[in-house]
């Protein structure tokens, strides 16, 4: 793809979203998530920027996903880390991109099972649609439209860098 | 006796888990990897994984067992998998029904794993080679021959304590001949590659020709101890003694019982193991028992996080060889 995206000023615009949406809804002290490995460099970065007091929450979803039968135990092994306690606190959920959802319901599966939540948000870098399950984010670095066997890459976790595959789909 | 040929799938995945024994290094690694993720979900409020929702495991125990059975159980719902616990010697085999028989009505259950507990050697790779493709059998311990998920449990226990294995030094130390726990040890050991490994044991004890295995044998106590990392006691396994092996238990305790006196002659760090249950008294002290080098208490919460990784493991393989995968 011809035209790089500046991740700096992607992050910096997902940053001010994210106060914007936290300080709309009142969400006091919110708690970070970050979706392995993905997910959890974009939010090291958000977390670090939005001064959250609270270390960074990391979540690893490879026990819930629903490819197990198929694919197997995903090789990559390394537990979640998150606060024993969860519940009614506000978190802010955060992946690097966002497509079918299905790992999204996975992490949010996983969420519950450590407590019951106040309320979750979810932040992803990139929105390259094609949902099948009825999630949205509520803050997203960037939308696109990426067709079956395109693909988008985050690699990092320094420098973050985005990567296309097969890519002829047009950008919103 | 069980090459890896039957405990590996097409891929190199683990189908079965029958014995620690030609199973490569990163395999080995691999397991405990699994295991240390798996570990977290006991201090989880909710201590279950959606992993093995639906699939059923039986446990066929065709010989006691407390300890085992009942991880092998907390592993297999911590899981999400359905248990069955039958405790064959005391069911159909008593009414005359065949091994193979019990395995094909459990089959027409539409059971998805077997963790098999027998008296024989060889019980658990003589049940792979019978049950239906899909199916995979975890060996719970065979007579003499193996115990692998307790091999590996104490493997994980001393990697969480060493974190490698490379410079350690090893002591198993007690009922060697009747041990399937301590061959299972030594293969692992081997394989993941520690300095050194000693057997310390009365000769009646030693069973023959286990130099072979790359073991140092010690018939006196406080020799074999010097220098030593990491101390695995083994049970005195009064059950299966045949004749006069021992003179007695007193005599045992006094030659080759780990005291506090016994435990000093070892490194100052060095971690004391036992696989359970403990004769007090009999192979170890109650003070070092309950002291504060034993990870005895820790190696039972491990045995649950490294069942549960064997079972995901071996259930969660992608079967080209069954069905197509997308």
């Amino acid at each position: 793809m011809s035209d790089a995206i500046d991740i700096d000023q992607l992050l910096s615009e997902m940053t001010e979203a994210t106060q914007t949406h936290c300080n709309a809804n009142g969400y006091d002290n919110p708690l970070m998530i970050g979706i392995q490995r993905g997910g959890a460099w974009v939010a090291n970065r958000l977390h670090q920027s939005l001064k959250l007091a609270e270390p960074l929450g990391e979540l690893n979803i490879a026990f819930y996903r629903d490819d197990f039968s198929t694919l197997g135990l995903h090789p990559e092994v390394s537990p979640s880390k998150l606060p024993a306690e969860l519940n009614n606190r506000h978190i802010i959920l955060v992946d690097d991109v966002l497509y079918t959802g299905r790992t999204i319901r996975a992490a949010m599966n996983e969420i519950f099972d450590y407590g019951r939540p106040a309320s979750i948000t979810l932040v992803v870098m990139i929105d390259r649609c094609g949902r099948q399950l009825p999630i949205q984010a509520d803050v997203v670095g960037k939308t696109m439209t990426l067709n079956t066997g395109e693909h988008v890459k985050l690699s990092g976790p320094e420098p973050l860098t985005l990567s296309f595959d097969n890519v002829e789909g047009t950008e919103t | 006796m069980t090459g890896n040929i039957i405990q590996l799938d097409n891929n190199g995945n683990l189908k079965h888990f029958l014995s620690t024994e030609g199973l490569s290094q990163s395999l080995l690694q691999s397991i405990l990897d699994h295991a240390e993720s798996f570990a977290g979900v006991g201090e989880r409020a909710v201590k279950k994984i959606p992993l093995l929702r639906g699939k059923t495991i039986a446990n066929l125990f065709f010989e006691p067992s407390t300890r085992t059975r009942t991880t092998f159980e907390l592993a297999a719902k911590r899981l999400s998998a359905d248990i069955l616990n039958l405790n064959i010697s005391t069911s159909a085999t008593s009414k005359g029904e065949t091994l193979s028989d019990t395995l094909h009505t459990l089959e027409a259950m539409h059971c998805d794993m077997f963790v098999v507990r027998h008296a024989n050697s060889g019980a658990a790779h003589y049940i792979a080679t019978q049950v239906a493709p899909h199916i995979s059998v975890i060996n719970a311990g065979d007579g003499r021959h193996a115990h692998p998920t307790q091999a590996m449990l104490d493997m994980f226990t001393i990697r969480r304590h060493k974190k490698s294995f490379e410079n350690l030094r090893v002591a198993i130390v007690g009922d060697i001949l009747h041990s399937r726990v301590a061959r299972s040890e030594i293969h692992a050991l081997n394989t993941l590659g520690v300095l050194e490994t000693r057997i310390i044991a009365p000769h009646t004890l030693v069973p023959k020709g286990v130099e072979d295995l790359g073991v140092q044998v010690y018939n006196d106590m406080d020799t074999g101890l010097e220098g030593i990392d990491v101390i695995m006691m083994l049970r005195l396994q009064k059950e299966r003694m045949r004749g006069a092996l021992l003179p007695s238990e007193q005599e045992y305790f006094q030659r080759y019982g780990l005291t506090s006196e016994r435990l000093a002659i070892a490194k100052p760090d060095a971690i004391v193991m036992h696989p359970g249950p403990i004769n007090r008294g009999v192979e170890i002290s109650s003070e070092v028992a309950d002291g504060e080098q034993s990870v005895i208490l820790q190696q039972v919460s491990h045995g649950i996080a490294i069942r549960m990784a064997v079972m995901a493991m071996t259930m969660g393989r992608s079967n080209d060889d069954m069905e197509n995968t997308e």
